[in-house]
């Protein structure tokens, strides 16, 4: 290939043609007051785990919701299930049950989770 | 009701009496577009269009990469308006997107700022001895042939109908960010409603495709493509465009901006040796056309005199479905009728 001294960055765009929402629509059933999520943050910036690695809670979910599912299960290894981002969360998520049922969905995607 | 709304949509456009500037890029990618427009003006339409040669660089690349200071930019087309003066005309019409913006621009600052007006007038007349006044009308080449679109039709030998199959050509329109994103109004159908394409489109028998990225930047945006390792983001940018149009099977793209026509036609060849994705079922590519050379095709110029065969993307499975004849002995060759030599076929991408 002719070296052009530049390359093609790959777009960050949402495209729902292109990927499949199963996944997260399984999530929604199982942990539904996820639906309340606004992306504010706050279950990130109180993490533990966040405090000694790069994990973010808040990008796993989100990718999760965008139908990005590429690491997300090893990242969600580094969660200690501690439960400190569900007591600060300002929408009541129910996080720990979101990440049980995240870890489910992406280790047995035939097998349900639980609430 | 929608009419009344409408009419806060267009936009005062003079009936005769054009100074043209011409563009210092687009003679040299789209050769015969600028000529064709004063063919189209002088003998078809009848107006009234003075072609000084004169003219300069308005220093929009410069000034919009930040090489050349306001001041300078200032003086520069008080100079420009200084000719204009001279020949005694009021009514501009720059060739270039870039200068329409730039001049706007300047006019505004202007019109805002009356000290910088004073300060422009001191500068210029200490640089050359000249005075100039503000255009009355500022009115892109594209405007025109929007305004003139129904008297063009008329004398028009083809249309942009499919002639194999008799349904309307599906044409991709996309107008220059600096024609009206910068001051909507001073842009048909402003930068929500993009018109002044779409207009001549459906005037001429085509169909304007809808698609989602349809006001997206053509991804030019100078700095982005002067400095060679940020072309990524110019050629991301097209890229991005030509994904979202692509199933809606365009049969070619028109534009009003030199930047516009000439990136979307050259990534696509780029695009094809990076990525061996060309955006057409064969791999030929979308062909991109400026206004001019619509217009010109379907009034019956001939495309090599209009400079097709400089493009990246080939205009002759167009030119087939449309019906226009053309002569392929004479696609290499120099107005002269002296023989050129053929570029070099790319790859990736067919022509
Ligand atoms: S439960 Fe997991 S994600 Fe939530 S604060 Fe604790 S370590 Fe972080
Ligand atoms: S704290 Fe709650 S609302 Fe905020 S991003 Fe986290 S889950 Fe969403």
């Amino acid at each position: 290939m002719i070296d052009f001294g530049f390359a093609i960055k790959q777009t960050r765009q949402e495209n729902l043609d292109k990927v499949s929402l199963e996944k997260y629509h399984k999530l929604l059933d199982l942990t539904p007051s996820f639906k309340r999520c606004f992306q504010c943050g706050n279950c990130s910036a109180t993490c533990s785990a966040r405090q000694f690695t790069d994990f973010s809670i808040r990008r796993v979910h989100t990718s999760f919701r965008r139908g990005e599912y590429d690491g997300l299960a090893e990242e969600l290894r580094k969660c200690m299930l501690c439960g400190k981002c569900t007591l600060v969360c300002p929408r009541g998520v129910n996080l720990r049950s979101l990440i049980m049922n995240m870890r489910e969905i992406l280790d047995e995607p035939q097998k349900s989770g639980k609430q | 009701m929608a009419n009344r709304y409408w009419n806060e949509y267009q936009k005062n456009i003079a009936d005769d009496h054009y100074y043209y500037e011409r563009s210092c890029i687009r003679q040299t990618f789209f050769p015969g577009s600028e000529t064709a427009f004063l063919k189209m003006m002088q003998d078809e339409l009848g107006k009234d269009i003075f072609d000084d040669f004169r003219l300069h660089t308005c220093t929009g690349i410069g000034y919009h990469t930040d090489v050349v200071p306001l001041e300078t930019t200032m003086t520069v087309v008080a100079r420009i308006f200084s000719l204009m003066k001279e020949r005694g005309y009021e009514n501009l019409v720059p060739s270039c997107i870039t200068s329409f913006g730039v001049f706007t621009e300047m006019c505004h600052m202007w019109q805002e700022h009356p000290e910088l007006l004073e300060q422009t007038r001191e500068n210029l007349y200490k640089a050359c001895k000249r005075e100039f006044d503000m255009p009355k009308n500022i009115a892109h080449p594209s405007d025109l042939i929007f305004k003139y679109r129904f008297e063009l039709a008329e004398k028009m030998k083809y249309r942009l109908v499919n002639r194999f199959t008799g349904k309307p050509l599906n044409v991709v329109e996309h107008i220059g960010c600096h024609y009206a994103k910068l001051f909507p109004d001073k842009g048909v159908g402003k930068a929500e409603f993009p018109y002044v394409l779409a207009g001549m489109i459906e005037a001429w028998g085509g169909h304007v495709v809808d698609y989602p990225e349809r006001r997206h930047c053509c991804g030019f945006g100078f700095r982005q493509y002067l400095v060679q390792e940020n072309r990524g983001y110019s050629v991301s940018n097209t890229k991005k465009k030509l994904e979202s149009m692509e199933p809606y099977e365009p049969d070619f793209i028109v534009s009003n901006c030199p930047g516009c026509s000439m990136f979307l036609d050259r990534w696509q060849y780029t695009i094809a040796e990076m990525e061996h994705k060309t955006y057409d079922r064969e791999g030929y590519g979308i062909p991109v056309l400026t206004y001019e050379e619509m217009a010109g095709l379907l009034l019956g110029y001939d495309p090599w005199e209009l400079g097709l065969q400089i493009h990246q993307v080939q205009s002759e499975r167009l030119l087939d479905k449309i019906g226009i004849p053309y002569d392929p002995k004479q696609k290499y060759n120099s107005a002269s009728g002296k023989i050129l030599r053929a570029p070099e076929k790319p790859e990736n991408l067919l022509v």
